[in-house]
């Protein structure tokens, strides 16, 4: 069952892939010359079914359902992957002449615009290279902004509960201190909680809205206007924009600054966890800040020429986040998404979204503990455990659901739901996908009570069971040696 | 459009709910803001939109077109077939980070073959799974070697001489913590690495250089890491890792960290990104490197597999105590280079880097007997070098672009003092007839 390692199929003289001999003299090599260079020794076969064997190892989009909370696991539409691929785009250096790459300019400018309106938002740095570097260019810009103000007292940062562990750590990076803040009965900012936090030390609050647990804010306003107030800022963290889109514009509820995901949002594929893409909006006193490069008209088109687009610098940028222009790959398959949406489109993924999310919340309901019963957005939180089926944790449900070929939930996320199973069905799944998804629950939740062994060895069809992950850390086998420096 | 619900299933869901329409489920957002108007070009349909996307992608003048002599970070290299078949398998290209190892040893088993040949390439003990690209691999360098000393040196040496977006970055990540030394204005960037030593104090976490550096020349570290060494400092070179095919990796020099541009092994140009950011430390260190990180294990079968360890240094575990705020990483680019490397392998990655240096040095002895134009510096170099031109590097260029050649770079844009001077990339890709046409619009030029 297991698959050889590249370096174990290494036979020594195997050749795949051969270049041409050289057309020029030969140089003298330099004297810094490796002696060895033990990579594996291939043929094109070996390569192609090493890799195709190994994919087969995985769970993925393409063939089925995975509703992994807080990460929009949406299809991923393979026109995207082509389009990413004409040598037009793909075959374009960064440092080329702006003349030469209007195309490439303005499909950023288009894009820029696109999410600067539908965030609601004067600016858009396309830049940042996923969510988590987003976020730190998007507190960077704030700690700038207060700096810019000769305001340096603010260097405190308020961070719901709820938020994702990428809040504090893109704080504490910044050089921020971090507040964290209790979430109420409801799961909304508590606004008690709040207003003892605002003072003149208060930098900003990080607001994830709808927040991890699937609620959309319902004091969003209010929280919005008393960190204004105080002279703080309100980042907002649009990783779950999904359920927002075309529904309503976060800059316009009083969000100052917000990340995109286009490879959660815009569905760009995952990858198996990257490349993704982190887009930043600002309001209107916050766009001296962006980070450079930013594309912009540097000269006016008239009837007979198009305008000419080129990189510009941000009066007060923060600085560069990344080498050239942010991942472009990406945003060619972003802008071929929202060309196919328009404005009801957009609407409708959220739409969907939501009523998928709600549908299955329903269908669970009565069957897992659901700790916030209301409305949810794009996703939602139950609890995987029950009184009276002590051994059984939200992991053994999640390895369970395996068996089922089903992916399963993000677990133990938000930490402050016991035994979190955090689901987000997203828009692009079907009616009777999420039957039989219910279906699977309601299966797993009458086996952990009469079977629960079932699912504490779960799972069975997978092709490794669960792991050691104690051995893992402790060995740290952390790669194969390959050849020796002999041979 | 993706939403595959019909008219039926909508009005039987909204039923189960108890909502009698999709606007009721939007209940909590504040009326005054709900459903706007977006302004926004109306939906296409996927034949309209690829006619668009032609358009648009047409109107860029590519390496289709062009004959490539640009480099400076970002390099034109042939791409195996094989590579784009491997990446584009839906298996690898939509699954998520493997958080659940029993459903994602594919994604895992590629990461551990990528980290065995990264850790190979640098001659290090470990590699990460990657960062973003080269200039964020940087950054993270910098982060891990701050907290390496817990935060109690402050000076960060940096080589004039590496690429000037990986130092713009540094600085950007680190506003006021650190004192970073090494590449003012004032210093000339024509000098060797040994310019470096005197600012090594004890008070250094980290120097900072490049191989080749941003100019293309190689240079031996080992009496700098030495140096480093001897004030306690750590030692970071960023590499291009294709250079690595051919020359002494810099774990032999004594580097503790050695990052990397990964885009020559097998990532197309696509206008700057998504490249792939290379990190590799040595084993005592591995605690204190950012990303993720794949390890061997057994299963409850007895079985070899992978999964994500030492995930207590992360984010999600550690919150703001953690080394770093990555999530994402680039799983789909680190599969790229994978395949890439596995094409090539130990013969074929020896004969393009060769290719490299041989088309690199003919191009450069060329240019460099033409009046005019000469050679910048004397030093060893790979596949990249700097001349010095009796014009404006722009004016060249677009000479240069009438004859369908892509120019070097204008050292200018970065280096004051550099005025005049073009950085010209040599790749595999060039043939000798491209050398020659680019060698005689230059002696054109010097002629006039």
């Amino acid at each position: 069952m297991t698959e050889p390692l590249l370096c174990d199929l290494s036979a020594p003289g195997r050749v795949a892939m051969r270049f041409p001999e050289p057309d020029v003299p030969l140089a003298e090599l330099p004297s810094l010359l490796r002696e060895d260079l033990p990579l594996p020794e291939l043929s094109e076969v070996d390569v192609v079914r090493h890799f195709t064997r190994l994919s087969k190892l995985n769970y993925s989009i393409d063939q089925g359902m995975y509703p992994l909370g807080s990460c929009t696991m949406k299809y991923n539409p393979k026109i995207n992957e082509a389009m990413a691929r004409l040598p037009g785009f793909a075959l374009t250096h960064p440092l080329q002449p702006i003349e030469t790459v209007q195309g490439n300019l303005l499909l950023m400018y288009e894009l820029q615009e696109w999410l600067a309106e539908i965030g609601g938002f004067a600016g858009v740095t396309l830049q940042p290279a996923a969510g988590a570097q987003g976020e730190l260019t998007g507190v960077l810009i704030i700690r700038v902004y207060h700096d810019a103000r000769q305001d340096f007292k603010r260097t405190k940062i308020l961070i719901p509960d709820s938020a994702h562990g990428t809040n504090p750590a893109t704080s504490a990076m910044s050089g921020m201190q971090v507040v964290e803040l209790k979430s109420d009965e409801r799961g909304n900012v508590n606004l008690e909680a709040l207003k003892s936090h605002c003072d003149e030390t208060l930098a900003g609050l990080m607001l994830t809205n709808p927040n991890t647990l699937g609620l959309f804010d319902e004091n969003v306003i209010e929280v919005c206007r008393l960190v204004h107030e105080t002279g703080g800022l309100i980042y907002g963290d649009g990783a779950n924009m999904n359920a927002l889109l075309g529904v309503v514009r976060p800059g316009e509820l009083g969000i100052d600054v917000m990340h995109y995901n286009l490879h959660k949002t815009f569905s760009t594929p995952h990858g198996g966890g990257g490349p993704g893409s982190g887009p930043v909006g600002v309001a209107a006193h916050l766009v001296d800040f962006l980070p450079y490069p930013v594309v912009d008209i540097i000269e006016e088109g008239d009837e007979e020429l198009p305008p000419l687009f080129g990189l510009v610098r941000p009066k007060q940028s923060i600085g560069r986040v990344k080498s050239f222009h942010g991942q472009f790959g990406m945003m060619v398959r972003a802008y071929t998404y929202l060309r196919m949406h328009g404005p009801e489109g957009l609407r409708m993924i959220a739409e969907h979204a939501v009523l998928n999310a709600n549908y299955l919340m329903h269908l669970l309901k009565g069957h897992y503990h659901l700790p916030y019963d209301r409305i949810c957005m794009h996703e939602f939180v139950v609890e995987g455990q029950w009184d009276d089926a002590p051994d059984i944790h939200a992991l053994d449900i999640s390895k369970r659901m395996m068996d089922y070929n089903l992916h399963p939930p993000t677990n133990y996320f938000p930490l402050i739901v016991h035994e979190a199973l955090m689901i987000e069905p997203t828009e692009t799944e079907s009616k009777q996908t999420l039957d039989r998804f219910v279906e699977v629950m309601l299966e797993i939740a009458r086996e952990a009570h009469e079977t629960p062994e079932v699912l504490k060895s779960a799972p069975h069809i997978t092709p490794v069971g669960r792991l050691d992950e104690v051995k893992a850390a402790k060995e740290l086998v952390l790669c194969c040696g390959v050849g020796s420096p002999s041979d | 459009m993706f939403v595959p619900h019909t008219q039926k299933d909508r009005e039987a869901m909204l039923r189960t709910i108890g909502v009698s329409s999709l606007e009721q489920l939007f209940q909590d957002v504040p009326a005054a803001y709900r459903f706007p108007d977006l302004n926004l070009p109306p939906a296409m349909t996927e034949m309209e939109v690829q006619q668009e996307l032609r358009s648009i992608a047409a109107s860029n003048e590519s390496m289709e077109d062009l004959v490539c002599f640009l480099g400076a970070g970002a390099y034109h290299h042939y791409i195996p077939s094989v590579v784009d078949a491997i990446i584009q398998r839906g298996e690898f290209l939509t699954a998520y980070t493997p958080y659940q190892p029993e459903v994602s040893q594919g994604t895992l088993q590629a990461i551990f073959d990528y980290q065995s040949l990264i850790a190979t390439l640098t001659g290090m003990e470990v590699s990460n799974a990657s960062h973003y690209d080269g200039s964020t691999a940087v950054a993270e360098a910098v982060s891990m070697a701050h907290a390496n000393f817990r935060g109690k040196r402050s000076r960060i040496v940096v080589s004039p001489a590496l690429h000037p977006h990986y130092r713009q970055n540094v600085r950007t990540f680190n506003r006021s913590e650190l004192e970073i030394v090494g590449d003012a204005d004032t210093i000339d960037p024509a000098q060797g690495p040994e310019a470096l030593e005197d600012l090594i104090d004890q008070n250094t976490a980290l120097v900072i250089v490049q191989y080749p550096d941003f100019f293309g020349r190689i240079y031996d570290y080992t009496q700098l890491a030495e140096k480093a060494h001897a004030a306690g400092a750590l030692l970071a070179v960023a590499v291009n890792p294709l250079a690595l095919g051919l020359l002494t990796p810099p774990g032999q020099f004594g580097a503790d960290i050695v990052t990397g541009e990964g885009q020559p092994l097998g990532i197309p140009l696509s206008f700057g990104g998504p490249y792939l950011g290379i990190f590799a430390t040595r084993l005592e260190y591995v605690r204190k490197m950012a990303g993720r990180l794949v390890g061997e294990t057994v299963d409850n079968r007895g079985q070899r597999a992978y999964v994500l360890t030492l995930t207590a240094r992360e984010q999600h575990i550690r919150r703001e105590k953690a080394t770093s705020n990555i999530c994402t990483n680039q799983a789909l680019i680190a599969l790229a280079a994978t395949v890439y490397l596995s094409m090539l392998g130990k013969h074929g990655l020896r004969q393009v880097s060769e290719l490299c240096y041989h088309k690199a040095h003919y191009a450069a002895r060329s240019i460099g007997a033409l009046s005019g134009f000469s050679l910048w510096s004397a030093q060893p170099y790979f596949n990249e070098f700097v001349v010095r031109c009796p014009v404006p590097v722009e004016e060249i260029n677009m000479r240069l672009l009438d004859e369908g050649i892509l120019g070097g770079y204008d050292l200018g844009n970065d280096y004051p003092e550099l005025a005049n001077h073009m950085l010209i990339a040599v790749t595999e890709m060039n043939s000798r007839d491209d050398i020659d046409l680019l060698v005689d619009v230059l002696a054109e030029v010097s002629n006039d």
